[in-house]
């Protein structure tokens, strides 16, 4: 556990009045509060802090004990213990809300070693708020996300069984109801927020449903025709090659993409690009016939 | 009529500890709506989420009403940029993959 410079975090100096540390906090609240900064970590992270050292310095008491010990906080610690055991009966601490969906764990070890754990008491409102919503990231393979699955994820020491819709996105968010931090002052819970990281390591580009290909076709199939076996990200097709096919012409295989999120039964498409294949190491006879081919031209 | 998805205002503001003239207000800036049945004011409870945030960005950050409203336009393109920007990068990456 590092020292926190709380003033620094709040861009104030040790002699500010209680009315600038106010007035810094608040500037600092509008400019990182989550709700102005939605999907911003960087952001949330800052606010906890400034959080954290508004809940220390706005409060004469904490302040002083603050100052008191300063770096020397872990001193502190110890001597706090001490005075807590006997106080062991006292009044319980209670955290209440103040910016809604923040829980006691948004405060840094230093802050529990320092002030015991519980946010500091203040006039402020009770109200009752939603618990904190919990972010939680999967990484799944494009493969995984082809069809509907149920998986459990362990998030906060709970198990959860969730249901990982086909044709989730990469990046896309899906919302558990109820399944975040518990309400604060008898609040509703929070929502559990999973992002998807869909790694793709097949041989398709995916751009929504459609899946994109490029096949290998050698130049007497381009030239004469014929039919081929290409990979759908669900097994091989049979595919017929039209004679005199040019390198980059591209077919459509309808239904063959990806499955539509939240739309059953429903398929992109999958576009196959050809890439014809010159032949190499042309033997003598070889080079005779194409030779003899090119004067018919 | 069923009330299954509605929350009376009175016991939202009982609950969230706000004067029924807040929600008032916001409805007249169109952030809220109100359904009104059998003479008693309801609130969807689909909206109690960016209520919620109204009433942090009032109460706790001292934004006025004008603020909010200016608020909630902005965040609104922010998601949708940033939906773009998922796509985009989606789209970007399925190429950088290649």
């Amino acid at each position: 556990m590092a020292f926190i410079d709380y003033y620094s975090i709040l861009g104030v100096t040790k002699k500010a009045t209680e009315g600038d540390i106010k007035k810094a906090y608040r500037k600092l609240a509008r400019k990182y509060h989550p709700d102005l900064n939605p999907n911003d970590k960087e952001a949330e992270q800052k606010f906890k802090e400034i959080n954290e050292a508004n809940e220390v310095l706005s409060n004469p008491e904490n302040r002083k004990k603050y100052d008191d010990h300063g770096e020397h906080w872990q001193h502190a610690e110890a001597y706090e213990k001490a005075k807590q055991q006997q106080k062991q009966n006292a009044q319980q601490q209670t955290y209440q809300g103040d910016f809604g969906g923040y829980s006691e764990s948004d405060f840094s070890d230093f802050f529990s070693a320092t002030f015991g754990g519980s946010k500091a008491k203040g006039g402020r409102r009770e109200a009752k708020f939603r618990g904190q919503d919990f972010n939680a990231k999967l990484e799944l393979n494009l493969e995984d996300v082809y069809r509907s699955h149920k998986q459990t994820l362990t998030v906060n020491a709970k198990n959860i069984r969730i249901t990982i819709p086909a044709g989730v996105e990469n990046g896309q968010i899906i919302k558990i109801k109820g399944h975040g931090g518990k309400g604060v002052n008898g609040g509703p819970n929070g929502d559990l927020y999973i992002e998807f990281s869909i790694r793709n390591t097949t041989q398709f580009r995916r751009d929504g449903s459609n899946l994109y290909a490029s096949v290998d076709l050698d130049i007497y199939k381009a030239l004469l025709g014929g039919e081929i076996t290409v990979d759908t990200i669900d097994g091989k097709v049979k595919l017929t090659v039209k004679p005199e096919t040019q390198n980059g012409t591209k077919v459509k295989l309808t239904g063959k993409g990806f499955p539509k999120y939240k739309k059953e039964g429903q398929f992109g498409d999958l576009y196959v690009t050809y890439t014809i294949k010159m032949p190499v190491n042309l033997t003598a006879k070889e080079k005779e016939l194409f030779t003899e081919l090119s004067k018919l031209r | 009529m069923n009330t299954t998805n509605l929350i009376s205002i009175q016991q939202f503001c009982t609950h969230y500890k706000v004067p029924i003239t807040f929600i008032t207000a916001l409805q007249e800036y169109e952030l809220v709506e109100i359904t009104v049945t059998d003479d008693e004011h309801y609130l969807q409870t689909n909206q109690i989420y960016d209520l919620e945030k109204m009433i942090r960005l009032h109460y706790e950050l001292h934004i006025n009403l004008e603020g909010i409203d200016a608020i909630y336009n902005l965040l609104k393109q922010v998601e949708s940029l940033q939906s773009q920007v998922k796509t985009l990068k989606n789209k970007l990456n399925s190429y950088e993959d290649l």
